[in-house]
């Protein structure tokens, strides 16, 4: 597909991070292509959750580091949106103040056309004044989605974003997040459990090690978009799902019985 | 940039679901029909209880009749009054003190978890020991005027509401933090906007309790000394045996503790009613 002869939104450079004793990243690298989705699978406990908040500027790395259009990101920034694991809405706002949360933060004016043509694009128009505990799951998802892109960011890291969804609902914000990103072409780094799912979203799905994480194999997704359902039962699709679920179930054999 | 692993437990919300449930507690949504049977078994209990006292001829010094402690309410009314404005003066002005400084000191001290540690001990002494019983000591230092009722409230609230909203400064949910670092906000926006209305419930909790223990602690110290106060009516009332006026001043006295209950729950179900 050559990605390389893409540009680079973002640049993993040789990332470390240790926790005391705990390694969690040695010599990670990778980039990631200007408006392109890349998927970060691994083994439970592999630092990909480490690399994201890396990437995020919300973690600093212990060597290494992580460039946003080749300027290391040193904290947090306006560039960069991020969607966490579980949908993280604050529960004692409604949703519209959560969307506008972002806003109230940094003392600007909300760009109310954009949000609202968000809000319908996600389906979530007439919800504004609701509690998120009056909401389903996947709809607080989809609306902690619309407050990570209301400030237009060009980047988006989306940790497990659907993690805690059931199936059904996570392959519809799979189509959402496509659907999107057709529309925006943001640079998404998606981290998942899931290689259907990373599939089914990414340009490239990297393959981490075990802790400490770097990269085992880094593998191009050449499908057409909107991907189908026909094209998510190919044989193509069949053999890289297999062979990276071969590539951690490899890694997972070495480990020790205890760490199982 | 700090550096914790980032986790996504759900704070302590089952501990506070439990107290919250404590001040929703028959206070929920009745229909007519309910209240209805409400007040039908309110009428029987004091109705009962006239007719019981009178049947047997119970003698005013046990117990007076219901009748009897209206009448002496609204007789007595004029001259309970003021008393009422004394002890409301002191609980709210010890209250106001004992809150604001419970409140500051635990926002501050869950900040440094050291400083918290050395200090928690000394709380739970001034938590678990009756203030009521420095009053004699206060008098002697600050005569029978409102100064050391008001001085033992708040030691009787200050503790109370500091250890309460300790426990709601201390559920930290890092990812909710992360998501406000995460727009570049800054400690005090992360406090204001996070950390604040996260331990809003349990500072409910630690004020209503406060109130209910600063109520306790005023009626207390107006009994021990000084002339003015509904404690103070309490000891003369009782010791001339007027008892119907005396359980007339206990009934007011139970109508603001209602009040501060009432309140409290009111101020709940507005403002911490995401948690429930």
């Amino acid at each position: 597909m050559g990605a390389s002869l893409m540009v680079a939104k973002l640049a993993v450079r040789d990332a470390g991070k240790r926790y005391g004793d705990l390694e969690a990243l040695k010599g990670c690298s990778f980039d990631v292509a200007d408006k392109t989705i890349v998927s970060i699978v691994g083994p439970s406990g592999c630092g990909k959750t480490t690399l994201l908040w890396s990437m995020s500027g919300l973690h600093s790395l212990t060597s290494g580091e992580v460039d946003l259009d080749d300027q290391p990101i040193t904290g947090p920034r306006p560039e960069i949106g991020l969607v966490f694991q579980e949908a993280n809405l604050l529960p004692w706002r409604n949703l519209m103040d959560n969307i506008l949360f972002p806003f109230e933060v940094k003392g600007q004016k909300p760009d109310m056309g954009w949000i609202t043509h968000l809000m319908d694009r996600v389906g979530l128009t007439g919800f504004e004044k609701r509690m998120p505990r009056e909401l389903s799951g996947g709809m607080q998802q989809r609306g902690s989605i619309v407050r990570a892109l209301s400030l237009r960011p060009q980047v988006l890291l989306m940790d497990e974003p659907f993690g805690a969804l059931d199936a059904f609902t996570r392959e519809e914000m799979n189509r959402l997040v496509e659907e999107i990103w057709l529309e925006t072409r943001t640079t998404i780094v998606f981290i998942t459990h899931s290689i259907e799912e990373a599939i089914f979203l990414s340009d490239r799905v990297i393959v981490l090690t075990k802790r400490p994480g770097r990269v085992h194999a880094d593998y191009a997704v050449n499908l057409p978009r909107p991907r189908s359902l026909e094209a998510m039962a190919s044989r193509e699709v069949f053999d890289l799902m297999n062979r990276i679920k071969a590539d951690i179930y490899g890694m997972s054999a070495t480990l020790p019985k205890a760490a199982e | 940039m700090t550096d914790a692993i980032p986790e996504f437990k759900r704070g302590e919300a089952t501990q506070v679901g439990i107290t919250g449930a404590a001040l929703a507690s028959g206070m929920g949504a009745t229909t007519r029909k309910e209240t209805a049977i409400i007040l039908a078994v309110a009428v029987i209990v004091i109705g009962g209880l006239e007719a019981v006292l009178w049947w047997y001829d119970v003698p005013q010094y046990i117990l007076p009749r219901p009748s009897l402690i209206a009448a002496a309410l609204i007789k007595e009314f004029p001259l309970i009054l003021p008393h009422l404005g004394y002890t409301m003066v002191s609980l709210l002005s010890g209250f106001t003190i004992g809150a604001l400084t419970g409140m500051v000191l635990a926002a501050v001290v869950t900040q440094y978890p050291l400083v918290e540690k050395v200090i928690t001990p000394y709380i739970l002494v001034l938590v678990t020991t009756p203030m009521l019983a420095l009053v004699p000591l206060l008098i002697l230092r600050f005569g029978f005027g409102y100064t050391p009722r008001i001085i033992a409230v708040a030691l009787a609230v200050g503790p109370m509401v500091m250890i309460n909203a300790a426990t709601g400064f201390r559920r930290t949910d890092s990812a909710k933090i992360a998501l406000a670092r995460s727009y570049g906000a800054t400690t005090l926006q992360i406090f204001w906007k996070i950390r604040a209305p996260m331990a809003l419930p349990m500072i409910l909790v630690g004020l209503m309790i406060g109130a209910i223990f600063g109520l306790l602690t005023t009626v207390g110290a107006e009994m021990v000394g000084g002339g003015f106060g509904l404690g103070n009516r309490l000891t003369t009332y009782s010791s001339m045996i007027n008892m119907p006026e005396f359980f007339a001043v206990i009934l007011l006295l139970s109508v603001i503790g209602i009040l501060i209950y009432v309140i409290f729950f009111l101020i709940g179900k507005k403002w911490a009613g995401w948690e429930t």
